[in-house]
């Protein structure tokens, strides 16, 4: 049943195609990108003459530059924040027992299920009349608070089946619980918290509705609320637009390839917690 | 019970301990820790649960988010939403599009999953091939199949390429295809996300378990479904909840795509919230659909997590 057999190579070349068609659009996507404006051949055509030309009008004209740099702040410091309160508040709910903590955990829990466009008009009117719009710190605010639950969730899950025994001995030798909590619990949370790290940046990183409601109209662009933008001005020069998407996406693919792993690691975790 | 552990609860018996006992793995003594939970549950009220709440309030006025002056008017905006066809059409199209998302998202995530879970070489490369479509913005995501579908996008040129040419269309210009075209995009988009979640679910199924089954003579088809999927239980859940959850909220893709036309034939309720609220001004109308859009997704996700909790159980 483990050897490679003639079945087990029939099954590598249907998978094979399988992907080579998967990754269509991704081909389009690089091979319009290198393509000359005058190239007026079929978009399914290769490129016979690629250029990086389109990359940089995109580059110079669509401030990704600029883009970039807002959604990476935006990013690390709403991550950060995240996983700081997340753990925190993970540690008295996976380790009390009392009735609050079970209470607390699944008042969280309501998080998962309401949709955030059900708060999304009364929230934007408060931050209105806290004179936040157009900057950044409602976002990151905004982020905290609707990926508190599911983080929490990864962290509770997570803690329930480490045993407490590192953190007893802990506090025999004298620490309190807050020490307790960042010298013993919070390092033994690495795995998971790989976990949060990821997959909130990628929905902070990706997330356009809010910031097209609260940065629209500002020079503090998102790269989503950029790309938006940017193709509605370059209208049908795909060329330029698709070069625009690249650049967008870089960042992302560059730590997604460094962090695959630990995510897909993580990601199983949370299915056999 | 070992003697430090006992020397450590006298010590801590002034903190609210409570000497009776219980479960000798947890601790029972926790009063003091709820101060943890305070960093979150700050941004957690002040984005997630008050603004609900007021969601819901709003939803029985005629406010309409700029004017001090609101009045009740009870059940209105909700008589409305049923009465409006686009808003009726609209609440079809989220339940059409959630559904056919999670039904193919699943069936293409596992199938995919258990083709790489065999001894193939490239299943790793694979794996990350699959998966590569989760990490791009949903926005460069859109765009991209915007340019695709165009009706002499790629789709139409290799259609006709291989001599199918009378299947081209207008793939997002046609009311009758506009929903599905969206839809194929999502499940491009996150069937390697479910893939991901069945490969590690898969992890935990026992070759030896499979082995025993296809000695006593069951077929790849009978292995599948008595010994893999009552293990794979729990990553169907997740998955089939995700996915739900992904395709009921659905904005950008449509968005981006068609705005919900041609002729409403894209409109669901998230499109509809934001169109109402921020071009339309009608606040208090956006604040019921999204009543409704909020009933359905806990509705359905309670029903399905019964349901396959029930099936968890019995298998």
């Amino acid at each position: 049943m483990n050897r490679y057999t003639w079945r087990t190579g029939l099954g590598e070349t249907g998978m094979l195609i399988v992907a080579l068609i998967f990754l269509f659009p991704i081909y389009i996507l690089v091979n319009i990108a290198v393509r000359p404006a005058s190239d007026a051949s079929s978009p399914i055509a290769p490129t016979t003459d690629p250029t990086f030309a389109n990359f940089v009008e995109a580059w110079n004209a669509s401030g990704l530059g600029m883009a970039i740099l807002n959604s990476v702040i935006i990013t690390i410091v709403s991550v950060a924040i995240i996983v700081v309160v997340s753990a925190m508040a993970a540690y008295p709910l996976a380790r009390v027992t009392a009735r609050w903590s079970s209470g607390a955990f699944y008042f969280f829990m309501i998080g998962l299920l309401l949709p955030f466009q059900l708060g999304l008009i009364p929230l934007y009117t408060t931050m209105r009349q806290l004179g936040l719009l157009g900057g950044i710190l409602p976002l990151i605010i905004i982020y905290v608070g609707l990926r508190v639950p599911f983080s929490l969730f990864l962290y509770v899950q997570f803690l329930r089946q480490i045993p407490v025994d590192y953190e007893e001995a802990a506090s025999i030798d004298g620490a309190n619980r807050f020490q307790a909590f960042t010298r013993v619990v919070f390092p033994l949370l690495r795995p998971v918290t790989g976990t949060v790290l990821i997959l909130n940046g990628l929905f902070t990183w990706n997330d356009f509705l809010q910031p097209l409601l609260y940065l629209s109209g500002t020079t503090n662009r998102t790269v989503p609320v950029a790309v938006y933008s940017f193709v509605g001005e370059f209208t049908s020069q795909w060329g330029v637009i698709f070069s625009a998407l690249i650049i967008g996406v870089i960042p992302v693919l560059i730590a997604f390839f460094f962090l695959q792993k630990s995510l897909i690691k993580g990601l199983a975790s949370g299915v056999k917690g | 019970m070992s003697t430090t552990t006992d020397v450590k609860r006298v010590s801590r018996a002034s903190a609210g301990a409570d000497p009776t006992g219980g479960r000798p793995r947890r601790r029972r003594r926790g009063g003091a820790l709820w101060w943890f939970l305070v960093p979150a549950l700050i941004p957690y009220l002040f984005v997630v649960i008050v603004p609900s709440i007021q969601g819901v309030t709003f939803s029985f006025t005629d406010w309409n988010g700029l004017n001090p002056d609101f009045s009740w008017i009870g059940l209105d905006n909700y008589v409305r939403l049923f009465s409006d066809k686009a808003a009726v059409r609209a609440v079809v199209n989220t339940v059409v599009l959630a559904v056919i998302v999670t039904v193919f998202e699943n069936l293409i995530g596992l199938g995919l999953a258990l083709a790489l879970n065999t001894r193939i070489k490239s299943r790793n490369a694979l794996r990350l091939v699959f998966f590569a479509p989760v990490v791009v913005l949903s926005v460069v995501v859109a765009f991209l199949w915007q340019f695709i579908y165009t009706p002499s996008g790629p789709i139409n040129q290799v259609l006709e390429a291989v001599g199918l040419g009378e299947l081209a269309h207008n793939w997002l210009g046609d009311p009758q295809l506009a929903l599905g075209s969206i839809s194929v995009i999502m499940i491009w988009q996150f069937a390697g996300y479910a893939m991901v979640i069945y490969l590690a679910g898969l992890q935990g199924v026992p070759q030896e378990q499979l082995e025993a089954a296809a000695l006593d003579g069951a077929g790849p088809f009978q292995r599948f479904w008595y010994v893999v999927r009552p293990l794979l239980a729990p990553a169907i859940t997740v998955n089939l909840m995700l996915a739900l959850i992904r395709g009921l909220m659905a904005f950008d893709q449509i968005w981006v795509t068609t705005q919900g036309g041609p002729a409403q034939s894209t409109e669901t309720l998230s499109t509809l919230v934001y169109r109402n609220a921020f071009q339309y001004g009608e606040f208090s109308y956006s604040a019921a659909i999204a009543v409704v859009l909020s009933l359905f997704v806990a509705v359905l996700a309670i029903v399905q997590y019964r349901f396959l909790n029930r099936s968890e159980g019995n298998s």
